[in-house]
């Protein structure tokens, strides 16, 4: 709020003043307590000093110009505040101080505020609103002239749908006893739930509940790529120890067109986190490895910066000591992708369920030996099944199309991931 | 403690007689307080028992009194000044407002002025316009003036004795209709404190800030009112200046709604300060409702018995007053 420039009494019995000097123009800057201008009186010319530190404007008597005492000559704005279209609106407030006018102005939300319709609700229907998060103006007000009231806030309180907390309110599942009644006794082995299973359990439960999953599925041909791993595998040089510096698995260059594909759409590498979503510089795909008992899901971070031969280093080491159970967290948190691959076990298709925060993960299918048609003739090729699952809050479905068709370009003309 | 059952007049009595027994330099002054034993009786035998050096009739002159008690006052002595109705205070203000509430201020802090002055005050005696207002909101708007309002016998005791000891001017408002109150009075000399309301009734869903007649007439209301499921808390003011604003606050966070009730004229009247100190505390952030004052009418007091008990706050109005309040429809 503009801070009024009041003309003071500087005299007994005055009720006008004249200001005889103004020592600040329009738009000029003013600190506090500096000279600001003068009041001629029968005595001597009066100097009045600033009441607060601003920018001057609106200055409504000039020099020789007499105004009433108490009445506002001009108004102090702070720095970047919005100057009123006429200078008798800005003061709404009373005499008193801006301070006292603030804590109604903090409460209003900016619709409120910017169509001037202050709603009418108690002081503490307000401080009950701001921390429960709700705006006051879409409240329905049950007081006299509906005025909001506490218990107004408190019934749309709740009302309103639990806060979007990562878990949503867990389904109650048949107990322990309930479930082995159903059995009888010993044609079971119970075996116990350990820490792992527990977490992809309760993860896992969480994710098919509140993530709105969708699948999209698309048919690779993988002709090119079996030939180039054949080539590349060939061709690796030895290493110190005599042994080929890699050994590239088809699921190595499935992770490679994964992370280049995050990278030419990056709508589709994101994370959905509520209030934003989060979309990432790099390309972090975690990598599901099965282990005895479980799963998990190691990251291979920046994989568009990583060749084959790294990814597939890098691969080898997490699977392994994934299999001892010797992963740290660091190494299978975060990561906004994932790929599961069940091919080697012979499945043609599959869909997988998401890992929260990650916005996708890819179900890759075996490579099947088809007759498909070319040209008019039937010819055999080796295709892959690759179904994608988005998270729909931040994936929609042209963006989850969009990262396969990238995906499946790249794993048909493999040379396109050197491009 | 022993406590037994006084009269309010009685306890007044019995303050004036131990604070004279205990100190030689209290002495009563006021108009008819010596043989005739005082307006409303509240004297009695004091002159008989202390003298009429310390038991001081008076002539007919408010200004005069209170001119001889600041004097008194600055010289060394106690004086307690009994007014015969608090509208006469109109005719001491110069000595009361622009000396005894400043000279200690004016002079440096080298000099005390530790008078006091009792007014009988209020309506309902049938005493007409210029016998029966409630003045005490002009007293406490006085800096250098303590003024309090005691509204129990075992309180006007207490508090009138914290008045004697006091080093400042204390004006200590007692309401007519309560000299004949009854209550539990303890036997020796004891001090309530002044600036300290009393929170009488604890409750849940109101609060309200009474003066003097009032506390008792919102006491009757809150008991008409909890059977109906309306649960008041009355918080007895006690002390005008300084006001207890922390114990106001404190209810009020816990209640959420705010009604004051007084005798004196609503306009610019003790319930007009306390809003606004409620309004400018952290209470106002936990109000739910707007702030209730229920006062005198704009009106001096009438003579004629209905209109007079219609000029100030009853128990019927308050009762209304605060289930408007409470139930949301004000």
């Amino acid at each position: 709020m503009a801070v009024e420039v009041i003309l003071p009494r500087v005299d007994m019995d005055m009720s006008t003043g004249k200001i005889s000097k103004w020592h600040v123009k329009d738009g000029e800057k003013v600190t506090k307590g500096a000279l600001l201008f003068e009041i001629e009186t029968d005595k001597a010319a009066m100097e009045i000093d600033s009441p607060a530190d601003g920018i001057l404007r609106n200055i409504m008597v000039g020099e020789g110009g007499t105004a009433a005492v108490g009445s506002a000559v001009a108004f102090i704005y702070a720095e970047g505040e919005a100057v009123a279209a006429s200078a008798a609106s800005a003061p709404a407030a009373a005499p008193t101080p801006a301070p006292a006018s603030a804590p109604v102005h903090a409460a209003l939300t900016p619709a409120a505020a910017a169509n001037g319709n202050i709603p009418r609700a108690t002081p503490l229907a307000r401080r009950l609103a701001k921390q429960a998060g709700l705006a006051v103006n879409a409240i329905q007000g049950s007081g006299p002239r509906g005025r909001i009231t506490a218990a107004d806030v408190r019934a749309a309180s709740d009302a309103k749908p639990a806060a979007p907390a990562p878990k949503a309110a867990p389904v109650a599942a048949p107990s322990n006893d309930q479930v082995q009644k159903l059995y009888a006794p010993g044609s079971y082995e119970a075996i116990p739930v350990d820490g792992m299973r527990r977490t992809i359990a309760a993860r896992l439960t969480e994710s098919k509940q509140t993530v709105p999953h969708f699948y999209l599925s698309v048919t690779c041909t993988i002709d090119r790529l079996k030939a180039a791993r054949e080539q590349l595998n060939a061709a690796a040089p030895k290493g110190a120890d005599g042994k080929p510096l890699w050994k590239l698995s088809i699921n190595d260059f499935i992770i490679k067109a994964m992370g280049l594909a995050l990278q030419k759409v990056p709508e589709a590498n994101v994370t959905w986190a509520g209030d934003t979503i989060l979309r990432h510089k790099a390309s972090d795909v975690g990598v599901a490895v099965a282990v005895e008992g479980g799963l998990f899901t190691p990251v291979i971070r920046s994989v568009e910066t990583k060749t084959l031969g790294a990814i597939s280093v890098e691969m080898k080491d997490l699977a392994a000591r994934a299999r001892a159970r010797k992963l740290g967290p660091a190494e299978y948190q975060g990561g906004s992708a994932a790929i599961s691959n069940l091919g080697m076990y012979g499945i043609e298709q599959f869909t997988a369920i998401i890992n929260p925060p990650q916005a996708t993960i890819l179900a890759v299918g075996a490579g099947v030996e088809r007759f498909v048609p070319v040209g008019g003739q039937p010819v055999l090729a080796t295709q892959m099944i690759c179904t994608l699952s988005c998270d729909h809050r931040a994936v929609d479905g042209a963006v989850g199309a969009a990262l396969l068709q990238a995906f499946r370009g790249l794993i048909e003309e493999p040379l396109l991931m050197l491009a | 403690m022993s406590l037994r059952e006084l009269t309010y007049a009685q306890a007044i009595q019995e303050a004036l007689a131990q604070a004279m027994d205990a100190d030689p330099n209290v002495f009563l002054m006021g108009e008819d307080i010596g043989v005739y034993g005082g307006a409303f009786q509240v004297t009695g035998d004091l002159v008989h028992r202390y003298g009429e050096d310390r038991v001081m009739d008076a002539p007919i002159s408010e200004l005069g009194q209170a001119g001889v008690a600041v004097g008194a006052a600055l010289a060394g002595c106690k004086p307690v000044l009994e007014f015969q109705f608090s509208d006469f205070a109109t005719l001491a203000m110069e000595q009361i407002v622009n000396q005894a509430a400043k000279l200690r201020f004016m002079l440096g802090g080298k000099v005390n002025v530790p008078l006091v002055m009792r007014f009988p005050a209020g309506s309902g005696t049938g005493a007409a316009a210029q016998h029966s207002q409630s003045l005490d909101a002009w007293l406490a708007h006085v800096p250098g003036l303590k003024v309090v309002q005691p509204s129990t016998p075992a309180d006007v005791k207490g508090m009138l004795l914290a008045a004697i000891d006091d080093p400042d001017p204390v004006m200590v408002f007692e309401h007519k209709l309560l000299y004949k109150m009854k209550g539990e009075v303890p036997e020796e000399p004891y001090r309530v404190p002044i600036g300290k309301a009393h929170v009488v009734r604890k409750g849940r869903d109101v609060t309200v800030v009474a003066t003097s007649i009032m506390v008792h007439k919102s006491l009757e209301a809150a008991e008409a009112l909890a059977k109906e499921g309306i649960d008041v808390e009355v918080i007895d003011l006690r002390t005008l200046r300084p006001i207890d604003t922390a114990t106001i606050i404190e209810s009020v966070r816990k209640t959420t709604r705010l009604a004051c009730v007084y005798e004196g004229v609503k306009t610019l009247g003790i319930g007009a300060e306390i809003s606004a100190r409620i309004a400018e505390s952290e209470a106002f952030d936990y109000l739910d409702a707007p702030i209730l004052r229920l006062g005198g009418v704009e009106s001096p007091i009438p003579y004629n018995p209905q209109l007079e008990k219609a000029a100030v706050p009853q128990v019927p109005g308050i009762i209304e007053g605060l289930r408007n309040l409470v139930t949301g429809r004000v």
